[in-house]
């Protein structure tokens, strides 16, 4: 059996419900964005599935490349609040920080 | 077994044993460098994809930049003498539910994936993809090329100014 659309895709839903395990039920933030990198991925594996068996159409690409721009400024953005939470609470535990002000 | 198929069982293979390691091991460190192999098998998919500039810009990008982030972010959010570097989860309880409600997703779109009538076109013989992705950023993705460019720098600047030391 030859490697076709399917498979790629099945990749993809694997690594986004074992990337939504992580998000739900990790602890710590650093892990939760761990977890937000494997579902873009999944979602970009599909992208560029598509755009090959959609007869190569080079638009999925650029889609997927927006993507992991998205991604990129994210984990800038999220790892600069996490490093705030841990030197306002001393962890980064993420359902024990429950408060936006003393 | 052509090669091909085995490349590409090779890659799934592991994304997906790292990616359990990613999301179960105990220890953060661990984690990361599961994560490693996970973006690096998931380049390996993109590259049979015929997506070359892709692959390139996904080890890039996510292995040299994000990663590096993230190992950052470990390193300096643990306690070296505490035992934050260990991980805690959720109760048993909810764990189990957790790990139900993903298998019953992953499985349900498996299903739906093999059971669905995909359009197939043939596809055609590519040599590279990067001029192709150049003329369309430059032209019909000018504007959202531009916007993301504006979003990278507020986000660099964001970025410093939350993470950096107040001084007063």
């Amino acid at each position: 059996m030859n490697i076709g659309l399917e498979h790629y895709l099945i990749v993809g839903a694997i690594l986004f419900s074992l990337g939504l395990f992580a998000v739900v039920t990790r602890k710590n933030a650093i892990l939760v964005l761990m977890g937000l990198e494997l579902i873009l991925n999944s979602a970009n594996i599909n992208f560029i599935a598509f755009a090959k068996y959609g007869g190569m159409n080079i638009e999925g690409h650029v889609a997927a490349i927006f993507v992991i721009i998205l991604a990129a400024a994210e984990a800038a953005v999220a790892l600069a609040i996490v490093l705030n939470i841990y030197r306002n609470f001393k962890h980064v535990n993420v359902d024990e920080v429950a408060k936006l002000k003393d | 077994m052509d090669l091909l198929n085995l490349v590409f069982y090779l890659f799934a293979i592991i994304t997906v044993v790292s990616a359990i390691i990613v999301v179960t091991h105990r220890n953060i460190m661990y984690a990361a460098f599961a994560l490693l192999f996970t973006l690096f098998g998931v380049a390996g998919l993109y590259a049979m994809l015929n997506a070359d500039f892709i692959a390139v810009a996904q080890i890039m990008i996510y292995i040299g930049g994000i990663l590096v982030l993230l190992i950052f972010g470990v390193m300096l959010t643990s306690n070296i003498t505490g035992v934050d570097l260990k991980t805690g989860s959720m109760s048993k309880l909810q764990r189990w539910i957790m790990t139900v409600i993903s298998l019953l997703i992953a499985i349900g779109l498996a299903i739906m994936y093999s059971t669905t009538d995909w359009v197939r076109k043939d596809i055609p013989e590519v040599n590279s993809t990067v001029d192709t992705i150049g003329n369309l950023l430059l032209t019909d993705y000018l504007i959202a090329f531009e916007v993301a460019s504006v979003l990278l720098l507020i986000a660099i600047i964001g970025a410093a100014l939350i993470a950096r030391h107040k001084t007063r």
